[in-house]
């Protein structure tokens, strides 16, 4: 809780230097547009915290959005399936990339992040080879299935409009939480993910429960993949979903995810997200930022945020010790 | 007296002393060995002989005693001290990078460089003359990881000839070897011998040390319990200076009246011993201790059981029914329940509340709803084990991490014992546990076995086994060696079968 509270005066910190800074910060285009991008980029953040919170990783997100982002839009125009017939092959292919990952790191015992890199090259050189490097888009057809990209629900009483997405976000967010917290298996995860060992030794069933994880993110990155070229229109092998995976994975950690494994929360994780959207916002919205610089500011943002981390973590540690040495002083 | 013995020793201590918090390791230890002479340490687990050659080796330093070389006092207070001696460590896990082949591991940290680069050739010739003088016959550009373990060693002794040794001090160089490794290792000591190297000798095997021991120095609680000459050495007195104390009556343990066969176990085979198959059963009510030295299999067998480790054969039955173990879970629904060896590492997870830990085994068995956590339950159990086991902690929430060893023994206890279990599995219950809470701990066992709940616990803690124990089932080198009821237990009768003697006095 600490925790999101010091990422959500980041995410305030950096609305309110832009708002101040640039003019169409504030316009409702932009709010929204915000708010719709950092709710795409908030479920395939989720899917990358399971895996995290399992102590692994997976750097294949970016591969698996652009394989089904193109994926989605060819099965509909090109091969003139029906949306009934291309959205469970999505499901099913993302979800078979999970169970491949999580299969090869638990039975094969290989490292997640070969795997997963080896994943990264695979599905983009598949996709770009599959569809000879030509964009892959619904030319102004399914404007019905786009929606869940494009639509926006009003909230009911008043004209306050919510993207579609940020809906989609919310309810992957709650079942996540609900997950991790209220049921047996996420606590398999958050014990597994600080010591797999002793988690074994106290019988559960670790194998399965990291699959599971490999095969949750796998399929939010498939959810992302759809969602984001509903959103666009059109997907270009060569870079969509281009460091994607990074986004995620600088999003989680932002977010309170550790790489060590077993500590992560979902809304930590959303928060996260949108430090990072916001930030890329900005860097567009400011002029005296140049665009070119832009990883690099996100990059020493995130730095400086995971250093501070670390320092007050640091202190409340000797704060412990300290007052653990006065009471065994009291003790005696 | 030994054939060496006019010869003044090379290296002596008078009176070592070394306390670990409080607890005296090593008690005015006076020890000598003399150039060519095969000195061998023997003494039960925990007896002292891994901080003897530690000290002797530079890695701590004594509390207080000298340590003379050549008769002049010297201070060893460092690894680099000690090598600079003459005095190499060759430990029994070996300390070599296997993924740098041979020459690289025999000159790693001192590599000849010629022009600032790394002289390769050098080290190539260099390396086979040392390989050459323990009759190792690879090339030294193979890598470490290549080797059998018996040619591994044979490299840490070329590498500790290389650095012109004196004094080699070797701890259980046997361990992990065949008995035709073994062989060729005592001809290369016997040659080192004939060059004057001194070396040290730390085995368990007392057949071993009969074979290749001028000398046999035996500690016991810390203090020199006595030395045998090369003609004084048999079984029976090395047997007999090692246990040869009286058992402090630390906890006694009532006669317990033991009911049906509860867990049964036939002709099991583990991954660690596939050649030997391993019977045995344990009533309700009954407590059955697994003696042995380190390394004879005992953990194995308990994680056997629990279902770690696949067996490789056998049937285990509990009240009579037949158990298929897959994995741990398969043993905890069945009504086992473990406390590993590692607490550290197996049974806890230390950044996790007492709370949680406590509750992880239970999770599935008390879940509501099909996945939903129990949570007020899981808040009710974990405060009982903190009342019931005395657990000192702030609250349910403090991590494990900040509590003392005992305590964490008695959280890992308490996750087991909200499942009441059938059959208790303990692997060395009380290491590293303090006084107050290993009585804690014995209690518990007691009234778990009144309770008619069926214990087998492996220890290496003598008088626990002695105190604790209905009968003791006793390991050596993989197998049962014997068993022994409890009129039949006696420290000698213990340590006769865990050394492999097969006729157990009466």
């Amino acid at each position: 809780m600490k925790k999101n509270l010091g990422i959500f005066s980041l995410l305030m910190f950096v609305c309110v230097v832009t708002a101040l800074l640039s003019e169409g910060f504030l316009s409702e285009f932009n709010i929204e547009n915000l708010i719709r991008r950092t709710a795409l980029f908030g479920i395939i953040s989720i899917g990358a915290a399971f895996v995290i919170i399992t102590g692994g990783i997976d750097l294949s997100i970016g591969s698996v959005v652009c394989l089904i982002g193109c994926l989605v839009p060819w099965l509909l125009v090109e091969q003139g399936l029906s949306v009934w017939w291309t959205l469970p092959i999505a499901f099913c292919v993302s979800l078979g990339i999970g169970l491949f990952h999580g299969l090869l790191i638990t039975k094969l015992r290989l490292q997640p992040f070969v795997v997963t890199l080896c994943g990264l090259l695979i599905y983009r050189g598949l996709t770009r080879g599959f569809l000879n490097d030509q964009t892959s888009g619904f030319r102004g057809q399914f404007e019905g299935v786009r929606q869940l990209s494009l639509g926006m629900i009003s909230l009911p009483g008043t004209d306050v409009g919510v993207p579609m997405p940020w809906m989609i976000l919310i309810l992957v967010a709650v079942a996540a939480m609900i997950f991790l917290n209220l049921t047996i298996y996420g606590r398999y995860l958050f014990a597994l993910g600080r010591n797999e060992e002793a988690a074994r030794y106290s019988g559960i069933n670790t194998d399965r429960m990291i699959i599971l994880a490999y095969v949750i993110c796998s399929l939010l990155s498939g959810l992302g993949g759809l969602l984001f070229v509903f959103d666009v229109g059109s997907a270009q092998p060569v870079d969509f979903g281009n460091f994607y995976e990074l986004y995620a994975i600088a999003a989680a950690v932002l977010g309170g995810c550790s790489l060590r494994g077993g500590e992560g929360s979902i809304v930590g994780v959303i928060l996260g997200t949108a430090v990072m959207r916001v930030l890329k916002n900005s860097i567009t919205m400011i002029d005296q930022i140049p665009n070119k610089i832009e990883f690099a500011v996100i990059g020493a943002v995130i730095l400086g945020g995971v250093m501070i981390d670390e320092l007050l973590k640091r202190l409340a540690a000797r704060r412990r010790t300290t007052s653990r040495v006065k009471d065994s002083h009291l003790a005696e | 007296m030994s054939p060496t013995s006019g010869s003044p020793p090379i290296l002596e201590t008078r009176g070592i002393t070394k306390r670990f918090s409080g607890v005296c390791a090593l008690a005015d230890v006076d020890f000598a060995v003399r150039p060519g002479e095969v000195h061998a340490l023997i003494g039960e687990n925990g007896a002292g002989k891994s901080t003897l050659l530690k000290i002797l080796a530079g890695v701590q330093m004594p509390d207080s005693g000298q340590i003379l070389m050549d008769g002049e006092p010297v201070v060893v207070d460092s690894v680099h001290t000690a090598l600079g001696l003459g005095i190499v460590l060759i430990h029994q896990e070996l300390n070599l990078s296997d993924n740098l082949d041979v020459g690289a591991n025999i000159f790693l940290g001192r590599e000849p460089r010629r022009f600032g680069c790394i002289d390769f050739a050098h080290i190539r010739k260099q390396a086979q003359y040392y390989l050459d003088m323990v009759a190792l016959d690879v090339d030294p550009a193979t890598v470490v990881s290549q080797l059998a373990i018996g040619r591994q060693q044979m490299v840490e002794i070329a590498k500790a000839l290389s650095v012109n040794a004196r004094i080699l001090i070797m701890d259980e160089p046997t361990s992990s070897l065949s008995r035709l490794e073994a062989e060729n290792l005592f001809n290369v000591i016997r040659q080192l011998q004939n060059q004057g190297v001194a070396i040290i000798y730390i085995s368990h095997r007392l057949g071993e040390v009969r074979e290749i021991a001028d000398r046999v120095s035996v500690l016991r609680d810390g203090e020199n319990a006595g030395s045998l000459s090369r003609e004084e050495i048999d079984h029976d007195r090395m047997v007999h200076l090692m246990v040869g104390r009286d058992i402090s009556q630390f906890y006694v343990r009532r006669e317990q009246v033991t009911g049906e066969p509860e867990l049964v176990v036939k002709d099991i085979c583990t991954t660690a011993w596939p050649q030997h198959r391993l019977s045995f059963e344990v009533h309700a009510g009954e407590m059955v201790g697994l003696a042995g030295l380190v390394g004879a299999g005992r953990s194995e067998v308990v994680r056997a059981l629990f279902g770690i480790d696949p067996l490789l054969a056998g049937e285990v039955r509990l009240q009579g029914r037949k158990l298929e173990l897959r994995g741990p879970s398969d043993a905890i629904e069945a009504g086992l329940a473990l406390v590993p060896e590692d607490r550290k590492q197996q049974g806890l997870i230390l950044e996790m509340g007492i709370r949680e830990n406590i509750g992880l085994a239970g999770l599935r068995r008390h879940r509501q709803a099909g996945t939903f956590l129990n949570r007020s339950r899981e808040r009710d159990d974990a405060n009982r084990m903190l009342r019931d086991l005395k657990i000192k902690a702030e609250s349910d929430r403090q991590l494990p991490q900040y509590l003392s060893g005992g305590n964490q023994q008695k959280v890992v206890l308490g996750k087991w014992l909200v499942l009441e279990p059938r059959v208790l599995l303990l692997d060395e219950p009380t290491r590293g546990v303090d006084v107050g809470a290993k009585q804690v701990i014995y209690r518990l066992m007691e009234k778990l076995t009144e309770r008619g709940v069926a214990i087998l616990f492996v220890s290496s803690e003598m008088e626990e086994v002695l105190s604790m124990s209905d009968r003791t089932l006793v390991m050596h080198e993989g197998r049962i060696a014997g068993e022994l009821q409890r009129h039949e237990l006696s420290e000698e009768s213990v340590m006769q079968l865990a050394t492999g003697r097969s006729d157990v006095p009466a």
